[in-house]
């Protein structure tokens, strides 16, 4: 590998390009060979450096100095000043550019990046780029320095628990597989990142794919395994492409195939799509996927670990778990462990949607409270509106109101308050959100989602659905709270898999935190948050009303009567509650009861 | 679609075989590209699917119409997809959802009478940043406010 002093990175987006940046490019070119200077300076060319909108533009490293609107005749001047005599150019100077990510910003105070370490840091179509950053060194420990069975210690000494949502010690379930009889084992990377709102494994795949194809390698030696399977939901094409790409360039450095770095272990890895279907992020329904199967579960035990995929002991984790694999091997496994709390090690990514300031991706220690997370990481509610739950853990966990802000997330925690990890999204929700409404919304996403296989599942998710939509319309009757709450507790202890066994949090979590507002909703035909149609009225307030005309003439359906210069009047039996009035009223006069 | 133009269903499931080879595991992605090449999966090509992969044609249909992606239906020329996921609805889904289908004039599963559109919820993309969000065959908008669909619908006239 060759090294420069320095490096000038020429923007070639079409924009530039067509304000003459080849010409700059090869003008830049011939005056470092002028000079002298190309050995020592790299001229590369790059994308997207700024908006373009000052091009053509140049970055140079490592000043990381950014020069924008240069011709060809700046060129001389600014080779003889920057590269020659080590002058920054003021007369060129632009602002550094704003990175625009809306999902990744820079790290936060609190947060701290194992996982997300590399993304957006790397390129992840090169494999250098990675080695670069310590890639594949773990591996090259691993088949060098350690046993299978020191491995499997070493990652039950660090603590990881699954990171897909359920917790199982990462370094208990290899040992499992290892110890179970049977030829050929498989070790599967749970790639279907369904969770609504949840897209930390996405940008990993998209942003470092290389640290899950390693933490899967090392999986696969320390198991005893010679195949191992992506199974990627087809939401996420780049994700595909990007691993596609990845493993191809594992194979031809020799990290994939046979004989892996001459160590004689030998290991491939083949990308699966999925065709929609939530459910088959459950272990069981995702093995069927892969052999060609309807994606529906199975009773567990068997367990994947003694008959998994085509019957044979099957790992199985999740893009996250595998992507912390190298850091443990490299850092140890005390390292990890020092993060988090007595029984939840490690750090954990999250994916904050919702009514909050900073949306996006964060990786946080394990016991970080959820106040912190909010407030600290995510910047606080919208608008500086009051706080009112946080739904953890994707439709199957369960919103937690302000009490427990202060708590501190691990996986015992979040359950003992009726919620779950889960993935680790996190749906912050402000005080305009109806909780009857979230939970008739999570309620019609697993109904959907249900594969139909089991009874309660499949018909018990329909009924509660049923209630909540009547609620909701304004239509609740006395006992419908006992029946949910009947319902919630059968569906829990009855169902197959984690899908159904999980349905009912979203409503038993809201009946018990908020069973106010149900209370309102079926007794009083009142919806506080003021979010379901049939149970809010829109008025036009006499004193306020300037007799504009501008709500009358927007009411689709003409409910708004009112001369010119005097207060307007909605007729509620016309009125179909579509809020324009209010959007569109200049005095906010319109308000909702 | 004019008839003429229609891929040739059985040239279509061959290459994609051929590519995947007949294994029992090769189903769903034989069943996604012919899905991908055709807009659906016609009888024909399930027929076609059975007689070459020698699996019984009940568990072509059953795993056919299990997945979300997978069509036995002909679908409209443009497929409109909308975000359903809990993100998209508390940032204003909602609105954008009806706004949607009043433009359209169709339920959610619905194609249009003149073939031209097919609207249908899709699950979490995993863009929640840029909610709500609706995709249009391949191209994706997000941040869409309920005002912009007339015009985002417009450019595929």
């Amino acid at each position: 590998m060759k090294y420069y002093r320095s490096h000038a990175l020429v923007c070639v987006d079409p924009e530039c390009l067509a304000k003459g940046a080849h010409e700059v490019l090869d003008a830049l070119q011939d005056e470092l060979v002028a000079q002298g200077l190309i050995e020592e300076v790299q001229v590369l060319e790059t994308s997207r450096i700024g908006g373009c909108a000052n091009g053509p533009e140049l970055m140079v490293y490592p000043e990381g100095v950014h020069y924008a609107g240069l011709t060809v005749d700046d060129i001389p001047y600014l080779v003889e000043e920057h590269f020659l005599k080590g002058r920054i150019v003021k007369k060129f100077l632009a602002p550094i550019p704003k990175r625009v990510d809306e999902e990744l910003g820079p790290p936060q105070a609190k947060e701290v990046r194992v996982v997300l370490r590399n993304c957006g840091k790397i390129d992840p179509e090169n494999i250098e780029d990675y080695i670069a950053e310590d890639g594949y060194l773990a591996l090259a420990k691993v088949l060098t320095e350690m046993t299978p069975e020191q491995v499997i210690n070493e990652v039950i000494n660090s603590g990881l628990r699954g990171r897909g949502g359920a917790g199982f010690p990462t370094g208990k379930k290899w040992q499992l597989v290892r110890q179970a009889p049977g030829n050929p084992k498989y070790v599967i990377c749970n790639a279907d990142e369904g969770d609504p709102g949840a897209f930390m494994n996405r940008r990993v795949l998209e942003g470092d794919p290389h640290s899950v194809l390693e933490g899967m390698i090392i999986a696969a030696y320390a198991i005893g395994a010679s195949q191992g399977y992506i199974y990627c939901r087809a939401e996420y094409p780049l994700a595909v492409r990007t691993l596609n790409i990845a493993i191809q360039q594992a194979r031809a450095f020799g990290f994939l195939g046979e004989n892996i770095l001459g160590s004689g272990f030998s290991f491939d890895i083949e990308v699966r799509m999925g065709a929609g279907a939530f459910v088959c992020g459950e272990e069981t329904a995702l093995m069927a996927s892969i052999e060609g199967r309807r994606g529906e579960p199975r009773p567990r035990p068997p367990f994947p670990a003694v008959k998994g995929l085509w019957d044979k002991p099957t790992n199985i984790n999740n893009v996250e778990t595998y992507a912390n694999i190298p850091q443990i091997i490299l850092r140890g496994a005390s390292w990890f462990a020092s993060m988090g709390t007595e029984r939840s090690k490690g750090t954990k990514t999250f994916a904050i949607a919702g009514d909050v300031k900073r949306t996006g991706l964060i990786e946080v220690p394990l016991g970080i409270t959820l106040r912190e997370v909010i407030y600290d990481v995510g910047g606080g509610i919208k608008d500086d509106k009051a706080f009112k739950a946080v739904q953890t853990g994707g439709p199957m966990g369960g919103c937690l109101p302000a009490e427990y802000l202060d708590m501190e997330v691990d996986y015992e925690s979040l359950t003992a308050a009726g919620s779950i990890m889960g993935s680790g999204g996190m749906i912050v929700m402000d005080e305009d959100t109806c909780m009857v409404d979230i939970a008739r919304f999570f309620m019609e996403f697993t109904q959907d989602e249900s594969c139909g296989k089991c009874v309660p599942c499949r018909v018990g998710t329909r009924r509660i659905l049923e209630i909540l939509e009547r609620i909701c319309a304004g239509q609740g009757r006395h006992g419908d709270i006992e029946v949910l709450e009947m319902l919630c507790e059968q569906i829990k202890n009855t169902s197959l898999c984690g899908l159904g066994q999980g349905a009912p949090n979203p409503v038993a979590s809201t009946l018990k935190y908020f069973r106010s507002e149900y209370e309102a909703h079926i007794y009083e035909k009142r919806c506080p948050a003021k979010v379901c149609r049939a149970l809010i009225t829109y008025e036009i307030l006499p004193n306020v009303c300037t007799g504009c005309t501008v709500c009358a003439r927007n009411c689709p359906v003409e409910a708004i009567t009112g001369a010119r210069r005097q207060t307007h009047v909605i007729n509620p039996d016309i009125c179909i509650r579509c809020g324009i009035c209010m959007q569109v009223c200049n005095f906010n006069a319109v308000v909702v009861r | 679609m004019d008839v003429r133009d229609a891929p040739d269903v059985l040239s279509v499931v061959q290459t994609a075989v051929t590519r995947h080879g007949t294994s029992r595991e090769a189903l769903i992605p034989i069943l996604s590209e012919v899905n991908q090449a055709l807009g659906y999966l016609p009888t024909a090509a399930l027929t076609e699917i059975h007689r070459l992969l020698k699996v019984p044609g009940s568990q072509i249909f059953s795993v056919a119409s299990f997945y979300r992606m997978l069509s036995t239906k002909p679908r409209g020329e443009h497929v409109i997809q909308f975000c359903e996921s809990a993100p998209c609805h508390v940032v204003g889904g909602r609105e954008v959802w009806q706004a949607l289908q009043d433009a359209l004039h169709l339920n959610p599963g619905e194609t249009s009478a003149d073939g031209k559109w097919t609207l249908l919820t899709t699950s979490c993309l995993g863009i929640c940043g840029v909610g709500p969000v609706v995709v249009i065959d391949n191209d994706v908008y997000g941040n869409v406010e309920p005002e912009q669909i007339p015009e985002i619908l417009a450019r595929y006239a």
